[in-house]
């Protein structure tokens, strides 16, 4: 508290170092500032220009200024009874004072309640409702597959092992569209049943869409013949209808139904024939 | 001095000396632990004076255009509206770059310092009566802190935070019943919707601040009334304040951390949107890490097992059980538990002293393995990059972070109460008896003659030493 003289006055230069650094550093700040800016520059500088003025201010508080201890003492946060009462009395004034009160309240009650629920329909313009649009793609019977640089896939073009993404011709990049196209040894797999017709010539083309939580599964690791995703580690098999065999993911992504036109272009026999992406409550309606 | 005459002008009309003359005189105990709130608070201040800057330059639009900025690894690269602005201030603005950096160091600071701060007083039993009501206050500005983190770092619209996004939008999706709807209205229509960064930003700068800044008045004016709480030690009592006084010392020590915390930001770089490159919904960037505030939800997604609810054609997918359910619980139990711990105890006594960890072996367990629980969850948000660190599966990661989530919380929560009984009892007997005891220091309980008027009201503790000494 009482420090002596001596200490005191070394305090007051070395605050006041503080405060000439700041100062220095924030006419540098300017300086650098008119001269065009540089992030790293400019960030030092504040570091300097903050921080002689924090330095210079602890300083001050913990050194120069009286530390106490202080005492104050507390008041009850409680009112006295008789305040209480009195503000009791003013606040029922309403209902002793008011004839059927009751009556009254109800049909208040009424009249805010309708009004707050007409005041919530205007959320319903904040969107268009999902409808069935959850359940549908850009998908069509007949639909080229296209690269993201809006190229056809010809039959040809991916060797055994390879990968792509691919979209519906005319609808490149639509998100609800990507497809990963693999393409894998015929011999090596059995379709799974129903799906016989699905991967012509070892082409197999999944839903890009995580059905967890909605990333692209991109990363495809041809020795296991697995599918990842990079968010949730979630691990799909190519060869079983790219069930999910590790991490979070409860179901297969979807398969599209491809088929090799008269052109040598691959085509989709459909759209998706279950819903693509992450559940939700009615998917399977 | 000018300072004279322009008081008495303001005092000629507003007649606010006495109160100022109360304000000045005002007690702040001295206590480091009492720093945490006023971090978070400065982190607000400096959040609303950079971020004020960034709206002069940010566009909220998901139009695509061609880049064609000072930025040459990514001139000629199709990308919305949004992301070029976000380039164009951190290349192209002048000081755009150091005011970025700083808002995102002081928005990660800002729900740090109130995570550590509800720490800090969930510990200490600073939530009980009569301080429930800044609590449940202090807990929904958590809330609203993690939210708009989350806002905010969605609207640079780079790779990494559409991924964000996209999940976001994935985790709407999957509530029962209303989770179509929900994500729609929310998104103006399917992901990714041309909608959602406009309705980002105004809830980002708009609705939350103004929620945050009435919050933290009231969590203010209200500490102001019921005054600080303090540790136990000579002279202080459940009836005063012990401390320094606002003006001076306090204030200038506190504009010191102010200025201090202000410093931090322009110096370090983060979020370096440009590496990541713009957001298309058919690529992602790996290894993919939130903001460090939502590694628990990103870890529960990650480690959840794959069980979902299916049946009569609806599902409850996946993804709600981490990232829906998990969050709700634990804000539930956040909100409720000052009055868990009153119905607990039987306590319905005002304190104003606080509690050592120890003197409440049960809830300091309870903490302790709450707060395990949540860090292991952090740790499992990286399951990927510690398998590529020590070259083994994911899978055994994952599986690793499944039984460490379940075991360790429930482990450190048994040694925690084990312990502290047992020093909690020796304190009584004067005799310490624990595992490690050289680690503990012994310090004899408050007596009268150091000034320790206030016997703990009855039903105080949990763990009461007189009744169960042996």
């Amino acid at each position: 508290m009482n420090r002596p003289a001596r200490d005191q006055r070394s305090f007051a230069r070395a605050i006041g170092g503080a405060f000439a650094l700041s100062a220095a550093a924030s006419i540098g700040l300017t300086v650098v500032y008119a001269l065009g800016g540089q992030p790293q520059i400019e960030g030092a500088l504040i570091g300097a220009s903050l921080g002689g003025l924090a330095l210079g201010f602890v300083w001050w508080g913990t050194h120069l200024l009286p530390q106490g201890p202080f005492v104050e003492e507390r008041e009850p946060l409680t009112s006295a009874p008789a305040e209480r009462l009195a503000f009791t009395e003013d606040f029922t004034r309403l209902a002793q004072e008011t004839p059927r009160r009751r009556f009254l309240g109800r049909m208040l009650l009424v009249a805010v309640g309708a009004l707050a629920a007409a005041a919530v329909f205007p959320i319903r313009s904040l969107g268009p409702g999902p409808g069935r649009s959850l359940f549908r793609t850009a998908w069509r019977r007949g639909s080229k597959l296209v690269t993201e640089e809006g190229g056809p896939v010809a039959v040809g073009d991916l060797p055994v092992g390879g990968v792509v993404t691919v979209f519906a011709e005319a609808s490149v990049g639509v998100a609800d569209s990507q497809t990963i196209l693999v393409r894998v040894d015929p011999a090596s797999f059995r379709p799974l049943p129903g799906r016989e017709t699905w991967s012509p010539q070892g082409y197999l083309a999944y839903s890009k869409i995580c059905t967890h939580a909605g990333c692209p599964v991109g990363l495809y690791e041809q020795s296991t013949n697995s599918l990842f995703c990079p968010c949730h580690q979630s691990v799909f098999d190519v060869v079983d209808g790219a069930k999910p065999v590790a991490g979070p993911a409860t179901r297969p992504l979807p398969q599209l139904p491809l088929e090799v036109g008269p052109d040598g272009l691959l085509r989709a026999q459909s759209d998706f024939t279950e819903p693509v992406g992450p559940g939700y409550w009615n998917e399977g309606s | 001095m000018i300072t004279r005459p322009l008081a008495r002008w303001f005092d000629d009309r507003l007649r606010a000396s006495s109160f100022a003359h109360h304000a000045l005189n005002k007690v702040f105990p001295d206590d480091w632990s009492f720093m945490l709130g006023e971090i978070a608070l400065y982190s607000f201040v400096i959040l609303v004076l950079t971020g004020t800057f960034l709206t002069f330059f940010f566009t909220p639009s998901s139009k695509e255009i061609v880049y064609q900025g000072s930025y040459a690894p990514l001139r000629g690269t199709r990308m919305s509206e949004a992301y070029a602005s976000v380039l164009k201030i951190s290349f192209d603005v002048r000081g755009g770059l150091v005011f970025r950096q700083m808002h995102h160091w002081a928005a990660n600071l800002f729900v740090a310092a109130i995570v550590i701060h509800l720490v800090r007083i969930f510990f200490t039993g600073a939530f009980r009566r009569p301080r429930e009501l800044n609590w449940l206050i202090g807990v929904t500005l958590l809330a609203l802190g993690i939210f708009n983190g989350f806002t905010g770092y969605s609207l640079p619209d780079d790779l990494l935070s559409g991924t964000g996004l996209r999940i976001a939008y994935s985790i709407a999706l999957s509530i029962p019943v209303v989770g179509t709807w929900t994500a729609f209205l929310i998104f103006g229509g399917e992901f990714p919707s041309q909608d959602i960064l406009r309705r980002l930003l105004i809830t980002h700068i708009m609705i939350v601040p103004a929620l945050l800044v009435a919050l933290i008045s009231a969590h203010l004016a209200i500490l102001w009334r019921q005054k600080h709480t303090q540790f136990r030690g000579r002279g202080r009592t459940e009836t005063n304040v012990v401390g320094s006084k606002l003006w001076p010392t306090y204030a200038a020590k506190s504009l010191g951390l102010f200025f201090g915390i202000a410093a931090v930001g322009g110096l370090l770089q983060i979020n370096p949107i440009w590496l990541y490159g713009p957001f298309n919904p058919s690529t992602v960037t790996s290894p993919a890490q939130p903001d460090w505030y939502l590694g628990w939800v990103e870890g529960a997604l990650r480690i959840f097992p794959p069980w979902e609810f299916r049946s009569f054609g609806h599902a409850v997918p996946n993804p709600f059980y981490p990232a829906v359910l998990l969050p709700g619980v634990t804000f539930l139990i956040l909100y409720a538990w000052p009055f868990l711990e009153r119905w607990a105890t039987g306590d319905r006594a005002e304190h104003h002293l606080l509690d050592r960890a120890r003197d409440h072996p049960a809830r300091t367990a309870i903490g302790a393995g709450a707060f395990t629980f949540y860090v292991v969850l952090h740790f499992a948000a990286s399951n990927d990059l510690l398998a590529k660190t020590f070259l083994v599966s994911v899978s055994a990661v994952t599986w690793a972070f499944r039984i460490l989530v379940v075991t360790l919380p429930v482990l450190v929560g048994a040694i925690t109460y084990a312990w502290l009984s047992a020093v909690h009892r020796s304190e009584a007997e004067g005799v310490l008896r624990v595992p490690l005891a050289a680690f503990v220091p012994v310090e004899p309980p408050p007596t009268d003659d150091e000034g320790e008027h206030v016997e703990p009201p009855p039903g105080h503790g949990l763990y009461d030493p007189r009744s169960t000494a042996p």
